[in-house]
């Protein structure tokens, strides 16, 4: 399996996105270390161990993890709102943080995926000036590259405005400034490189007698993007959606600033589904802070039953990352 | 170009309609960067104007003066600004450093390893574990820090003798510089296994099959031609690495201490038992005074230098980059 | 299946061909073979092309390639050839593409132990020892090979040869103790009054006859007993080819060369013994001038003029 993390674009040659193509496997050779220097076999010795004590990490995360979830994660709590409760068993559950982090993902990706996919088709197919080519893509990097605590003052600048005082509560003339809007319109920014980096890849990777096969049948090149090109790199910008989902579920700075710091929805007036948008709440990995020692509810053991969900979600688009892959691994690639 | 040839595309677009509308997107997204890099500078400006060069100096304590600055701003008028960032910049340049180097060096055994010398299976085991690494959020690394490794460092690590010597200055209960440094180690390292993995990958092999023609076993023909001719992506890695670790905010806000000290090393070993408290998980921290207005500047100072820092290694990298071509070290 | 046909040794040179008077020696005390007949040339251009070596002063078999054969996952690139290596001669393998040559090239200095799939049968001997009871990476300094394209290594014309130094000793070698080597190295490829001022730059901005003639001198730099040159002059212009030729003759007491090429014109000029290949056997191992003068297998007579390949 190629090597693909979860990575901002980088300067130059490192993909940031799963490398589509597929690399020659590497030959080892049959010269063992018998031979070696001593200071070359205690390196392979620390290549050795490194290798496992990473793989030991995984594991004991992993784990540990499991066993506290399991053991204080009860599928009530999934459905059941935090309330006030002396004892961690009365305290109720983290519905609202659940269905919180899924509004977030959806409202974020929303945002994201369009215009990453859009950046990405002018890059590639477009991309004129070129002074404004690489500037594009010297902003997408260093977005990657900014601290998402930097992103979440920006957005209490924005969303504090009066301009934008419609998309979070306004009391009293001052705007609040703190909703599932101002966290998922930030959020999205997260998400952004992912997905330009993912789709520009998968554009990139289609060779150009297919685009003028369809130009020489007389197709704009806008149709030609969306009925063929885009088409074909779906997988790749799937990819790069869940990859930008991974990112965005899993981000804290952002919620604890821009989404209020209640554990429960609290929606703004009557119209709904807007009136829970614009208000505040919360997302699991809001909770998880809150409920550690840092925070203010100081529950480890609901801190760990929500770590638990979080962690099941993130492996999980893992997992489906890693489905798309190979099969698009096994549909084969074009012949140049 | 309205026409397209077959009847049936439906509601045509036009390219230059097209190109206009994505061109426009793009311009959008330049220009929020701009906006957001001019807000962060303008909204700071306060803080650094009343302090000048002393905002990066050190002098009285961090806390009293978040403190002050907060109440002054509730007041409405008289505005202190008063604040000496040294005991967080220091913290962030230890913290940051130490997992930097650390990270360095473990990632390049692995991914030298994960590309040259694993067997098969251990390669097949080794990837998705990195990747795995690299998607857990940074609020679960700090839960399990928190809950964890710090009670693990504060009753098991940390002495009684030298819990006391320190007593009257801080407490060592295990938030602690190593705490933060090891989980942020784990935190990076596998962006930097990815990023020198694929430099590794893209050596010419040419030059390694030249290399193990002459007799030179294969240790050293990955460390000696592999290793320097990805020296571009090192570097590339370690940049990226170090913005991370200068933002993460969260993590260390659970992990590293709530106390603003400054980290001595003249204190000995006991100096990676003491808390510190970074640049980032300040303004975590104290993200509920943003309605005070000089605390609202304030923090806004330290995004704003947070963000001058990371352009800055980007910077670094890109001119050691291209100082790098000069030995055709990029293929 | 052909076996090692006996060596007549190269005596007699025709008019056409300009050889050193004073090379014209009765064969010295090392060498085998009775003597053979003149050799006649034949029809073909090679009586026109001008040989660059004469014959060899003395010749020592370093090398014996006995019986092997290699395949590739069940493919047989070579089938059991043998012949021998000796100090003192250039053999020149020849013959079409994918008859083997390169394969077997690369089987002397078990470079083919670096692909999985690939076993060999049959024996290899350096000095009289199976290579395959050689440590391959102490092996490899002994035979070293030059690769089709140039592959300097990214670093400066001095490190590229004093890498190989360095890495063969246990200490950090001091940079005056490796100058002389470097030096003499860069003198026997012909190209140190080239660089001699250039010492520190890039070897990427050397020209490509250059690069060629460096990685010649880092092989060289090993103090090999065997330099095998696998179709050094394909990627290079004429001069250079012509060069690396004339560097190549003289090298050939020092060292014994083996050197794959597909340029029938280079292997006249520059070879004392060649090996005809075709899908992997060895077809007719004879001096050049039998070879080219009067082949004894149709197929050699067939590829020699021309007739396919």
């Amino acid at each position: 399996m190629d090597s693909s993390v979860v990575t901002p674009p980088a300067q130059e040659a490192p993909p940031a996105a799963p490398s589509q193509q597929p690399q020659p496997p590497r030959k080892g050779a049959v010269e063992g270390s018998a031979t070696w220097r001593l200071s070359d076999r205690i390196g392979l010795a620390t290549c050795w161990a490194l290798g496992l004590l990473f793989c030991a990490i995984a594991v004991a995360i992993v784990v540990y993890l499991l066993l506290q979830g399991i053991k204080y994660l009860k599928p009530s709590m999934l459905v059941t709102p935090a309330s006030g409760g002396f004892s961690q068993a009365e305290s109720g559950g983290f519905s609202d943080a659940f269905i919180g982090t899924l509004i977030v993902a959806v409202m974020g990706i929303s945002l994201a995926l369009p215009a990453g996919v859009g950046i990405a088709v002018w890059l590639v197919e477009y991309g004129r000036p070129a002074a404004l080519a690489r500037i594009t893509e010297s902003t997408i990097e260093a977005i990657a590259g900014i601290p998402s605590i930097v992103l979440a003052l920006f957005g209490t600048v924005i969303f504090s405005s009066t301009a934008l005082g419609f998309l979070s509560r306004t009391s009293e003339g001052v705007v609040f400034g703190r909703s599932f809007f101002a966290a998922a319109a930030m959020l999205s920014l997260v998400a952004l490189p992912l997905v330009v980096a993912s789709t520009r890849e998968g554009l990139s990777a289609i060779p150009q007698h297919v685009r003028e096969a369809s130009y020489a049948v007389g197709k704009t090149k806008i149709a030609t993007v969306r009925r063929i090109l885009l088409p074909t790199a779906r997988p790749q910008v799937a990819t790069g959606a869940m990859l930008g989902l991974g990112r965005i579920i899993g981000d804290t700075a952002i919620i604890v600033v821009l989404l209020g710091a209640t554990q429960n929805f609290a929606p703004v007036g009557s119209a709904f589904p807007l009136n829970y948008l614009r208000g505040a709440g919360t997302t699991l990995t809001n909770f998880v802070y809150e409920a550690s020692p840092t925070g203010n509810l100081n529950q480890p053991q609901k801190a760990y039953a929500a770590a638990f969900v979080l962690l099941l979600m993130v492996l999980a688009l893992n997992a489906a990352v890693d489905i798309v892959h190979r099969r698009a691994r096994k549909a084969g690639t074009w012949s140049h | 170009m309205d026409e397209g040839y077959l009847p049936e595309d439906g509601p045509r677009w036009s390219d230059q309609r097209a190109e206009r509308l994505l061109g426009a997107l793009v311009c959008a997204v330049v220009g929020l960067l701009l906006a957001l890099i001019v807000t962060v500078f303008v909204h700071a400006w306060p803080s650094f104007a009343h302090n000048g060069l002393a905002w990066f100096g050190s002098g009285g304590d961090v806390e009293e003066q978040l403190n002050q600055i907060y109440l002054s701003g509730l007041e409405g008028a008289g505005y202190v600004y008063t604040f000496h960032a040294w005991p967080l910049i220091w913290s962030t340049l230890l913290i940051t450093g130490g997992a930097v180097l650390l990270a360095m060096f473990c990632s390049l055994f692995v991914s030298v390893f994960i590309v040259e010398f694993a067997p098969e299976r251990m390669r097949d085991v080794l990837q998705p574990v990195v990747r795995f690494l690299a998607s857990v959020p940074s609020v679960i690394y700090g839960l399990l820090g928190v809950l964890v490794i710090v009670p693990f460092i504060g009753n098991h690590l940390v002495t009684e003798p030298q819990k006391a010597s320190v007593a009257g200055v801080i407490s060592l209960s295990g938030y602690s510089l190593l705490a933060a440094v090891l989980i942020l180690t784990v935190m990076i390292a596998p962006l930097m296994i990815s990023i020198f993995s694929d430099g590794l990958r893209s050596v010419r092999p040419g030059w390694l099959e030249g290399s193990l023609a002459l007799g030179v076993n294969r240790w050293r023909t990955t460390w000696k031609i592999a290793v320097r001719s990805a020296r571009p992506a090192i570097v590339a890695g370690t940049v990226l690495a170090v913005a991370r670790a200068i933002g993460e905010a969260v993590m260390l806000a659970m992990v590293s201490g709530s106390v603003a000290f400054a980290p001595n090393p003249a204190d000995g070993l006991i100096f990676v038992y003491e808390p510190s408290r970074p640049l980032a998980p300040t303004i975590v921290k104290n993200i509920d005074s943003l309605g005070s207005a000089p605390s609202n500047a304030t923090l806004f100072a330290i995004a704003a230098f947070l963000l001058f820092s990371a352009a800055l290694f980007s910077l670094a990298g890109w001119v050691a980059r291209r100082a790098m071509r000069k030995y055709g070290a990029t293929a | 299946m052909e076996s090692l046909t006996p060596v007549p040794p190269p005596i007699r040179r025709l008019p056409l061909v300009e050889t050193p008077p004073a090379r014209e020696v009765a064969p010295p005390a090392a060498k085998e073979g009775e003597a053979g007949a003149a050799q006649s040339p034949a029809s073909g251009g090679f009586t026109a092309a001008r040989r660059s070596i004469g014959a060899p002063q003395f010749s020592i078999r370093r090398m014996e390639i006995d019986g092997v054969s290699v395949s590739y996952a069940d493919r047989e690139a070579v089938k059991s050839v043998s012949m021998p290596v000796r100090q003192g001669e250039v053999l020149s393998l020849i013959g079409p593409s994918g008859c083997g040559k390169t394969t077997l090239l690369r089987s002397l200095n078990r470079l083919t132990e670096l692909t999985r799939t690939a076993t060999l049968t049959g024996r290899i001997l350096l000095d009289d020892v199976d290579i395959r009871l050689i440590e391959p990476t102490l092996l490899r300094r002994r035979v070293t090979m030059v690769f089709q394209q140039p592959n300097p290594f990214p670093m400066s014309v001095f490190d590229n040869i004093a890498y190989v130094l360095r890495e063969q000793g246990s200490r950090r070698v001091r940079r005056k103790t490796l100058e002389p080597k470097v030096h003499s190295a860069l003198q026997r490829a012909g190209l140190f009054e080239e660089v001699k001022d250039n010492l520190d730059h890039p070897a990427l901005r050397l020209s490509g006859g250059q690069q060629q003639r460096l990685c010649i001198a880092r092989a060289l730099a090993a103090e090999p007993e065997v330099l095998l040159l696998d179709e050094p002059c394909s990627a290079l212009d004429p001069q250079s080819t012509q060069v690396i030729e004339d560097l190549i003759v003289k090298l050939r007491d020092d060292v014994a060369v083996v050197i794959v090429t597909h340029n029938l014109q280079q292997a006249y000029r520059i070879a004392d013994h060649v090996a005809f290949m075709y899908l992997g056997e060895l077809v007719e191992y004879a001096s050049a001038t039998a070879l080219f003068g009067s082949p004894r297998e149709p197929r050699t007579q067939e590829y020699v003029s021309g007739a396919f390949g």
